[in-house]
């Protein structure tokens, strides 16, 4: 290439570039080689190393062999790189020394002599051999001699600068060996030859880069520069390379234009300040598009002819890459980035003129991908090209407003003559496009040109990126352009169209809680319904963008004022009446019509109070409801009637709806608080709302016992309800207006904006409950309505039947003395008159004391103290009455009356019992957790009440104070009776006049007193004792039946106006005679002075007889032989304290003779075991029965089990033997010979007063023994 | 600096939004909106795997004419959007990464707050004097 201006073959700027290689020498050897050279040559790949450290590559190299002409050779300081002949080959074939000296050796030297002045050194010789040739010349040289020749003429050094290729056109292994050697070296040669000119051009082209800065470096010079090396690089296939390249021009142009916005303005950039005067869009059909190349060559282009040659290039590259993708991501950042520039280098651009180049290029990148991609790829890949799309349909939106293609009226004639430049500014259309139907060009002149034609496009491409938005789950996106659309629809009045997108776009914000969305869409969603004339839906917008606080105050009032003037109309129109100023004449289609919207639009309901303040009333009681209302409207709203629908239930057999429940447990603070709705915080959509737990206890209603307890979820409804998923909130069909007999009613409320407060007064009638349902308010035929009042509100009627309730005032009732005891009359639905009285019929052992002083308190239902009056109490033989003060229904009375329960005389034993209406028995109270517990008598009370037919029998349990023992003592033959009085309850008594008499026949026995004071006090759980002396003239004596008497009265209390009853207790003492008396004494050993521990003593003990036979000896133990009676007896000495030790027997049967002085005397042997005055043993007395007696096993274990242990190596045989000594801790063990059932005597004890022992509490001096080394201390 | 910043819940309520007051807030509510797709298309082109150790930044979520929006998402999938103008350049990849992690943090100091129940809209106006400071800041 000899100059720029020559005629260039077309071939250079096809893809078919190859690298040249020139040849020289025999072109006719040539010609014949190259069919197999250019065949060859790509066959195998080489490893090209690279420089600056690149990855080495694996190349096919191909080349373009041509003549070699000196013009081929670059000057110095062209910068071509494509038409650079990277090597330079001489073919011979000479193999004839003379013809080598003659012509070829100074042809080679002129060929030489040219590359040098070009200073060109990728050159190489090739030597053709033919065997053929060879033999027709007879005296050829060797053939090496001819290579070698050339090798020293030429390649001093470079001897691998000339080769031999042997027998080219042959198909032999040596041509094929030759063949080889020769390419791989023509390979490597090549590939020196890129390295080492790439290489040179890369450094002249980076010092070219460096010189930017200098005044006069051109942009677009470089630009060509370095493009060579990227077409280099194309023609090696490496495209990769190649795009690097342009991208390098990509960013240094991109960094000039911000360094320009930042004030660093090359001069070179003005260039391309130019305005825009042609937007016909990328080109990129061709690979290279030639006019703008040329445009940039001559430093002409504009920016955007930069960018579109720019793109035009990478796009081809990255298609040759199989990155369409790419390209389509990449068309999308330079079309912004176009637009910003243009922007940044303020170059004056046409209106619309960048839209109509932006539409026209992303039509054209998304064609070409099309062009080179199947259905199933791009359909796999529409998320990159959506954006195109979408961009697209943008820029074609904007020109059709632009244009005045989407107003109703059309383009005027200024839209005409725009629309005309616009056009002129595409050009002609390019010959490559000129046969495609659907070319970008053609249908941008085409929606340009009609209003019905952009139509078409706009709604197709709309549809398209909707489509393709929705399929890849970009719904948001799909939204949004919905919206376009259905603002585009609007303009071109087709609301029905509109509304569909709208509602889909709001039901979206909605979802996701968007609030400047939602009221922006529904904003226009009002329009569109008020054109559409949906009254209903709209009077729902508007109410809902009345109360929205995100618009502005006018707007807000505006709204509120749209469906103030429709209720109004309603009102004032009953009959439909025309010229009314909304579009649709709304009356025609709904006269008559209630139009029921949501409340929440229009206010929110934020508390309620009851009063009273637990919710429940008694039927015909007054119950108020006030209602707190947030209003949302802008302005105060005049409302005709809000109520409640109420929603009644009677619900039987449900305790809890009793009045007693009711009135006791339902105490609430009256006032219920609703959550704020949190329509615009979708937050708990996906989440369910938090389990509202709460305990639960349910009580028996009788005595406050808890019957079941659990845990109960309040929010079950929410938690288990389906999960709604296309509820919308904007359709109000879900509203229904709920029927009901019960409403509460409030009329002409004017509501303010904000807090508005308002009371309901209902009178209770049936019982029940009443359940608030539905708020409503009501502006003519608009009804807002809140269909469930949520949590539940409910308030209770209930109707009572009167009651009457008696109960103790203390724990409990003390017999014989005044007590109180509580009247509560519960009215419920009776009225009290004056006159009403309670009879109460008498029961003989309760008087009911009256006092001058009885007043009874009135309460109303709410514990308030109403009124008090005195009580009349008249008292008859049978009945008292007590006259009730009046008192209105649903009130209480309550009074306190004394009563006295007489005290009665528990017997005795218990086996004699007092008959009469006290019934005394043993209760186990809870209260008296002692030992003891006192006897109760409970006196029943029949009650005829004013209000029934029927008597109420109320029982009264009165606790006897006292508890009353006896005993019988004996010294010798005298008797005394001992009486012993417990106070058991927590008063104390004075007791006085204590008493003892003998209630039975015989008059021979005498009770004489021993008691000093006539006055006591007994304190509480004290005892005190009452003895007598019992005397009798008459032997034996008889029984005795006497009866204990003691005055008592409460000590604190100084004036009781009733005389008050002694307490009784009768008893019984029988065989009180003394019969024996037993006489123990220890004498020492015989010798001794005292006794000594561990010594033997002597135990003597006489039993004496001291009366003849009696009644009271008449059984199976008296023996008769001859007028002479005898009764067995056993005697038994035991020693409780384990102070003796009894040696021998310490038991025996006597038979003792039934006569007065006869005397039984036994021996036995003890041992004292410890030292000191030591109480003697004890000697027991019982009687010995024979052992065919059926009943007799009176004797109690007791008796005979002395000690916890049981002494096991007893036979039966010497139970009553007791030969062995009897030691500590060793017992009898009766339950084992019981167990058995062996026919055994039996032992009875003899009754408490016919035996006594006259050595009781004797004691006797033990001294310790001297040996004793021991002393044995005890410390109790 | 950044024209338009918005924190976004799991459940892509906005917590906070906040825009420059000189333009049309309207329109960066639907942007920030739209971007959502791309966050959601993003986080579940990462994969459940990769969770622990994926990258918070999502990077450029999409670009407009004027704009380009960012995407940051928490372990928590709480949203960062931020929207910046596109003529700002000197705005690269690394100072859009410190400005999400100084939102995060400020954010997590309001997660701390215990007086901030988690889901309500952000009214700390700690957060707002950062966001103002990331807004106002001019390059």
């Amino acid at each position: 290439m000899d100059a720029p201006e020559e005629p260039q073959p077309p071939v250079v700027y096809t893809m078919e570039n190859k690298p040249i290689v020139t040849c020289a020498g025999d072109q006719n050897l040539f010609t014949s080689i190259y069919p197999t050279l250019s065949q060859q040559l790509p066959r195998e790949p080489m490893e090209w190393r690279r420089s600056y450290g690149r990855a080495p590559k694996m190349i096919h190299l191909e080349s373009n062999f041509v003549q070699f002409k000196e013009e081929l050779l670059p000057k110095e300081g062209n910068k071509a790189l494509l038409t650079f002949p990277f090597l330079h080959i001489y073919w011979t074939e000479c193999c004839d020394t003379e013809v080598y000296k003659a012509t070829v050796k100074d042809d080679l030297t002129k060929w030489q002599n040219v590359l040098k002045a070009h200073s060109s050194v990728d050159w190489l010789i090739v030597v053709v051999e033919n065997d053929a040739k060879k033999k027709n010349k007879t005296n050829i040289l060797p053939r090496t001699s001819i290579v070698d020749k050339i090798r020293n003429d030429f390649c001093n050094k470079q001897s691998d600068r000339c080769v031999v290729l042997s027998d080219p056109l042959k198909d032999s292994s040596r041509t094929q060996e030759s063949w080889n050697a020769f390419l791989t070296k023509l390979r490597t040669l090549l590939l020196m030859s890129f390295t080492k000119n790439l290489g040179k051009f890369e450094d002249d082209m980076r010092t070219l880069r460096e010189k930017r800065t200098e005044p006069g470096w051109s942009f677009c010079e470089y630009f060509m520069v370095q493009e060579e090396l990227a077409f280099v690089f194309e023609m090696l296939q490496q495209f990769e390379d190649a795009l690097v390249q342009y991208d390098e021009l990509d960013a240094l142009f991109s960094q000039y234009v911000v360094n320009f916005g930042a004030g660093d303005g090359a001069n070179w950039l003005t260039f391309f300040c130019q305005p825009v005067k042609s937007w016909n869009g990328l080109v990129l059909r061709k690979p290279i598009d030639m006019e703008k190349r040329e445009l940039i060559q001559r430093q002409e282009a504009t920016l955007l002819d930069l960018r579109s040659y720019l793109f035009s290039r990478q796009c081809t590259l990255l298609l040759f890459l199989q990155r369409p993708w790419e390209v389509a991501q990449r068309a999308l950042e330079l079309l912004h980035s176009c637009v910003q520039e243009l922007k940044l280098l303020e170059v004056s651009v046409p209106p619309g003129a960048l839209d109509c180049w932006v539409f026209l290029s992303c039509l054209e990148v998304l064609q070409r991908i099309e062009g080179c991609c199947d259905r199933a790829q791009i359909d796999s890949n529409i998320a990159h090209m959506v954006g195109l799309w979408s961009y697209a349909m943008e820029k074609l939106k904007s020109l059709g407003y632009l244009c005045g293609l989407v107003s109703e009226k059309g383009p005027n004639s200024e839209d005409l003559n725009r629309t005309v430049d616009l056009l002129a500014g595409l050009g002609a259309e390019r010959p490559e496009t000129a046969n495609t139907a659907q070319s970008p060009y053609k249908k941008l002149q085409e929606a340009l040109s009609s209003v019905e034609a952009f139509e078409k496009h706009y709604l197709d491409l709309s549809h398209a990126t909707i489509e393709m938005y929705t399929s890849i789950g970009r719904i948001r996106s799909a939204k949004l352009v919905g919206k376009d659309l259905a603002e585009f629809y609007m303009r071109k009045r087709s609301p029905q169209k509109a509304e569909m997108y709208l509602q889909g776009a709001l039901k979206n914000y909605l979802a996701e809680g968007w609030a400047l969305p939602v009221t922006h869409t529904r904003k226009q969603l009002a329009e569109c319904q008020k054109r559409l004339g949906q009254m209903e839906n709209y009077l729902q917008t508007s109410s809902l963008l009345a109360s929205d606080q995100h618009l502005p105050e006018e707007e807000r009032k505006y709204f509120c004022q749209e469906v103030l003037s429709y209720a109004s109309q309603q009102e004032d129109n009953p009959a439909p009446a025309g010229g009314v100023a909304p579009v649709v004449d709304w009356e025609c289609v709904f006269a008559g019509h209630k139009v029921v919207l949501p409340m929440h639009s229009f206010a929110r309901l934020k508390d309620l109070r009851f009063d009273p303040p637990n919710a429940v009333v008694h039927a015909g009681g007054v119950l108020t409801v006030e209602i707190t209302v947030c209003s949302q409207m802008p302005v105060p709203v005049h409302v005709d009637q809000i109520s409640v629908n109420v929603h009644f239930s009677i619900e039987k057999n449900n305790y809890r709806k009793t009045a007693e429940w009711l009135t006791k447990h339902k105490t609430s603070n009256g006032i219920i608080t609703f959550p704020a709705e949190a329509s615009l915080f979708p937050a708990s959509q996906n989440s369910l709302p938090a389990l509202d737990l709460t305990e639960m206890l349910e009580r028996s209603p009788s005595d406050n016992s808890l019957n079941t307890t659990g845990i109960i979820c309040r929010n079950v409804h929410m938690l288990l309800r389906r999960q709604e998923s296309g509820s919308s909130l904007e359709t109000p069909s879900g509203l229904a207006l709920e029927d009901g007999a019960h409403v509460l009613r409030c009329n002409s409320v004017t509501l303010q904006p904000g807090v508005n407060k308002i009371a309901f007064r209902t009178q209770a009638k049936d019982p029940g409950t009443y359940t608030l349902r539905q708020l409503r308010a009501s502006l003519g035929p608009v009804w807002f309505v809140l269909a469930h009042i949520h949590p539940v509100v409910q308030y209770d009627v209930y109707s009572q039947e009167p009651q009457l309730h008696v109960e103790p005032l203390a724990d409990s009732l003390l017999a014989g003395i005044p007590q109180k005891v509580k009247f509560t009359v519960t009215t419920g639905h009776y009225t009290v008159k004056n006159g009403d009285s309670l009879q109460l019929s008498n029961v003989e052992a309760m008087l009911i004391l009256c006092e001058a002083e009885n007043r009874a308190v009135v309460y109303s239902n709410s514990r308030e103290e109403s009124s008090t009056a005195s009580l009349r109490i008249q008292a008859s033989d049978k009945v008292t009455s007590i006259g009730l003060p009046s008192a209105p229904a649903y009130h209480v009375i309550e009074f306190e009356l004394e009563v006295l329960s007489l005290p009665s005389a528990p017997a005795a034993g218990g086996d004699t019992r007092i008959l009469g209406t006290p019934e005394p028995h043993r209760k186990q109270k809870g209260m008296q957790q002692t030992d003891h517990c006192m006897v109760t008598t409970d006196h029943k009370v029949s009650i005829d009440c004013p209000w029934s037919i029927y008597s109420t029998v109320i029982a009264l349990t009165f606790s006897v104070p006292f508890r009353t023992t006896h005993s019988l003592l004996s010294a010798g033959t005298r008797k005394y009776v001992q009486v012993c009085v417990q106070n058991l309850s927590e008063l104390d008594f004075e007791l006085s006049d204590s008493h003892l008499e003998d209630m039975g026949p015989a008059a021979d026995l005498r009770l004489a007193p021993l008691n000093t004071q006539s006055q006591q006090l007994i304190h509480s759980k004290q005892t005190v004792f009452f003895v007598w002396e019992l005397t009798w003239t008459q032997e034996p004596p008889p029984p005795l039946h006497c009866q204990f008497s003691v005055g008592f009265s409460p000590a604190s209390e100084e004036q009781l106006t009733v005389s008050l009853k002694p307490y009784t207790y009768e008893f019984q003492v029988e065989n009180f005679f003394t019969l024996y008396n037993v006489r123990a004494e220890i004498l020492p050993a015989s010798g001794a002075e005292y006794c000594r521990t561990g010594s033997l003593c002597s135990l003597e003990v006489s039993i004496t007889r001291l009366a003849d036979l009696l009644d009271v000896d008449k059984d199976e133990a008296l023996v008769e032989s001859e007028e002479y009676f005898s009764t067995k007896l056993m005697y038994e000495v035991v020693d409780n304290s384990s102070n003796w030790a009894v040696c021998g027997k310490s038991c025996g049967v006597i038979s003792m003779p039934v006569a007065a002085q006869a005397t039984h005397r036994v021996h036995m042997e003890v041992m004292p075991l410890f030292a000191g005055y030591l109480p003697l043993p004890d000697v027991r007395l019982f009687k010995y029965l024979p052992h065919h007696s059926a009943h007799a096993s009176q004797l109690d274990a007791d008796s005979w089990i002395e000690n916890d242990s049981l002494s096991v190596d007893k036979h039966l045989d010497d139970q009553l033997d007791c030969s062995s000594v009897r030691s500590r801790g060793s017992t009898h063990s009766v339950s084992s010979s019981e167990h058995k059932g062996l026919p055994m005597p039996r032992l009875q004890a003899l009754p408490a007063g016919q035996v006594f022992n006259s050595s009781t509490g004797m004691q006797i001096l033990v001294i310790p023994s001297q040996d004793d080394h021991v002393l044995e201390v005890s410390v109790t | 600096m950044a024209v338009c910043i918005a924190v976004i819940a799991k459940e892509n309520y906005p917590l906070y939004i906040r825009s420059t007051p000189t333009e049309n807030e309207l329109k960066f509510h639907y942007m920030v909106h739209t971007s959502l797709d791309v966050v959601d298309e993003k986080i579940s082109a990462m994969g459940k795997a990769l969770v622990d150790q994926r990258e918070l930044y999502l990077g450029l979520l999409y670009p407009t004419e004027d704009y380009k929006v960012y995407g940051y998402v928490t372990n928590s999938k709480v949203k960062f959007v931020m929207v910046v103008d596109s003529s700002n350049t000197a705005l690269r990849d690394n100072e859009i990464r410190s400005m999400f992690r100084k939102l995060h943090n400020s954010y997590t100091d309001v997660m701390c707050n215990p007086f901030y129940n988690p889901g309500d809209r952000i009214q700390s106006r700690a957060f707002d004097n950062m966001v103002t400071s990331m807004m106002i800041q001019v390059c």
